[in-house]
């Protein structure tokens, strides 16, 4: 992990699921634009309507449960959020976002600490999150997934993976 | 010292993953990948993003359009010919779509119809209760679409080996209680996150005596509790349902070692336990049917991936035979599949919807997502024999969804109310 992303907190609560982050009658759409509009909306309409790009999500418990859609994902992507920090997340959901490139940082302690409106600072390389003179320590992924998210997601780890079964295969 | 492996040690281990210690990281063979138009609309954007040009085997991808059809509307049409031209791009001749393919219906009830689902398999799908087909022994699991599009083009997934929870149900339930009364228990007691990352295997007498039908509805709702799967380990009730159906393949039995090593075993006692409901917005917020204050119900809907199988369309015209459905409640049946249908049909179980004021609609994902075909307005209530009753699930984001089993179901559609199946028909 690299980088360091600094956004307002846009708090949210435990159980957060992918039909309140983006509901299921608009998984027809395909623009990413078109379901970043609806990000949030069967949530909470207030909280959907002030988030802004390089806003940092603050949830708590189990976030992202429920249906593997990723357009959950894209959808915040497309609305420019830059991380998600919980005290956990859901399964499948966690792995979307490392899949697609979206910071999924677990953290109790920050969750429990951050409040909306705040301006938090994520240092990714240092695993470090920090708030108004407090800090809280990340611990490091597993190095498969260190890896994963160094390649940049999944989508260029497979192009790679291709890459070289070509190569090996033509001898090139 | 070595220990004994678990259900999913050991599909792991025999799908390429090396070390299967839990926590421990690696890549797994697929035996099949399941997408659909949802988790196809961006799989395959995906796919082409990652410069692959073919699936790494045509043979080992299973696409069914199941959400949107018959196709809502234009945008949904779009999805669904994007699936069907990827299948005639890639070769692939497991398409499935109702009204053009014979065999049609929802996904996962309908690849373990068609005889694609063995035990000992793994099976990642782009869609969250592809842990359904831990019923049959196999390792389904939900991804979302980046991952499916991996699967596709390098016919392998990467994957955290799960801890694994044991759970064992004791005792005799009362009448009326199914498979889906049993997951509604279990999520009862460890809550919608109890098992996440984990893999769960279900046992003991009551789930030993379920049908196959009732062991999908048990194992469809394991992610409900935040599980990677739920498994049933085959037996002779698996066996007798897969003669015919998975011919020429191994469909050897196997199950978890004696001395495997379990992160919790979990002890759940049935006895004298009567239908659950899982009341809005969480399929956590379970209760008993019979403790819940009566509850008036625009809507029930019996469908879906857990719950619309043949045995649930019995057990609804069980309720509804000689009875009419209430004034102010509507009843929505959506058999699984074509061919659950048509079985409906030659059996009455249609006649018997139709003439008790209920409507059938084709097999589709419909109205439990949110889709189409049955979706509810501002403070409407429905009871649905679905998975997720997450707030605006059904429709509106102030309407309510309470899940139960197509029994309950069935005595809702005639009372109109939410009440024990056992006040219509006596014990």
């Amino acid at each position: 992990m690299s980088g360091t992303i600094e956004g307002r907190v846009v708090r949210l609560g435990d159980d957060v699921n992918t039909d309140n982050i983006l509901p299921g009658p608009y998984l027809n759409l395909t623009d990413p634009a078109e379901l970043g509009e609806h990000l949030l909306e069967t949530y909470d309409t207030e909280i959907a309507a002030r988030v802004q790009p390089g806003d940092v999500l603050v949830a708590g418990l189990n976030f992202g449960m429920g249906s593997s859609r990723e357009q959950a994902q894209v959808a915040l992507q497309a609305r420019g959020v830059a991380a998600i920090v919980a005290a956990g997340f859901a399964r499948i959901f966690l792995r979307n976002c490392i899949n697609v490139g979206l910071p999924a940082i677990e953290s109790p302690q920050a969750s429990a600490a951050l409040r909306d409106g705040q301006t938090v600072r994520i240092d990714q390389a240092a695993g470090l999150i920090e708030c108004e003179g407090h800090s809280w320590q990340v611990p490091p992924q597993p190095p498969f997934l260190e890896e994963l998210i160094g390649a940049g997601g999944l989508v260029p780890w497979v192009r790679r993976q291709l890459r070289d079964d070509t190569s090996r295969r033509t001898g090139r | 010292m070595p220990t004994g492996l678990t259900m999913a040690q050991k599909i792991l281990g025999s799908h390429g993953v090396e070390d299967v210690v839990p926590g421990a990281f690696g890549r797994a063979a697929v035996d099949l990948v399941l997408v659909n138009e949802v988790s196809g609309s961006l799989a395959l954007r995906e796919f082409a993003k990652m410069g692959a040009e073919r699936v790494f085997d045509p043979a080992k991808i299973a696409l069914v359009a199941d959400h949107f059809v018959p196709a809502k509307d234009a945008i949904s049409a779009e999805l669904v010919a994007t699936l069907r031209r990827f299948a005639r791009d890639q070769e692939i001749e497991q398409y499935w779509e109702v009204g053009a393919t014979q065999e049609a219906g929802i996904e996962h009830t309908l690849l373990a119809e068609v005889g694609l689902i063995a035990p000992g398999e793994f099976i990642p799908g782009g869609d969250s209760h592809t842990c359904t087909y831990g019923a049959f022994g196999a390792f389904g699991t939900g991804m979302g679409s980046t991952d499916i599009a991996a699967a596709m083009a390098l016919g392998e997934v990467w994957v955290r080996v799960p801890e694994s929870i044991q759970v064992t149900y004791e005792g005799v339930p009362g009448p009326y209680v199914t498979g889906k009364d049993l997951i509604l228990a279990y999520i009862r007691s460890a809550g919608v996150s109890g098992a996440t990352y984990a893999s769960l295997e279900f046992g003991g007498a009551a789930v030993r005596g379920l049908s196959v039908d009732e062991r999908m509805a048990l194992c469809n709702m394991a992610v409900e509790a935040g599980a990677k799967t739920g498994f049933v380990a085959a037996d002779e009730v698996t066996l007798e349902w897969l003669e015919g159906r998975v011919e020429g393949r191994d469909v050897s039995r196997f199950d978890a070692d004696p001395d495997a090593e379990y992160a919790a075993r979990v002890s759940l006692d049935l006895d004298g336990m009567g239908p659950l409901v899982a009341c809005p917005p969480s399929p956590g917020n379970v209760t008993d049917v019979a403790e819940l204050e009566p509850v008036h119900v625009d809507q029930v809907y019996v469908g879906n991936c857990a719950n619309g199988t043949l045995t649930d369309l019995r057990q609804l015209a069980q309720m509804l035979e000689g009875r009419t459905v209430a004034p102010g409640t509507r009843l929505i049946v959506v058999p699984a599949t074509q061919a659950i249908k048509r079985q409906a049909l030659r059996e009455g179980i249609i006649d018997t919807v139709l003439e008790a004021g209920g409507m059938v609609s084709a097999p589709t994902c419909g109205a439990c997502f949110g889709g189409h075909m049955g979706i509810i307005a501002k403070d409407e209530v429905a009871l649905a024999t679905t998975n997720r009753n997450f707030r605006g699930r059904m429709g509106h984001h102030e309407s309510h969804v309470y899940l139960a089993n197509a029994y309950v179901a069935g005595a809702a559609a005639v009372s109109g109310e939410i009440i024990d199946p056992a006040q219509v028909l006596g014990r």
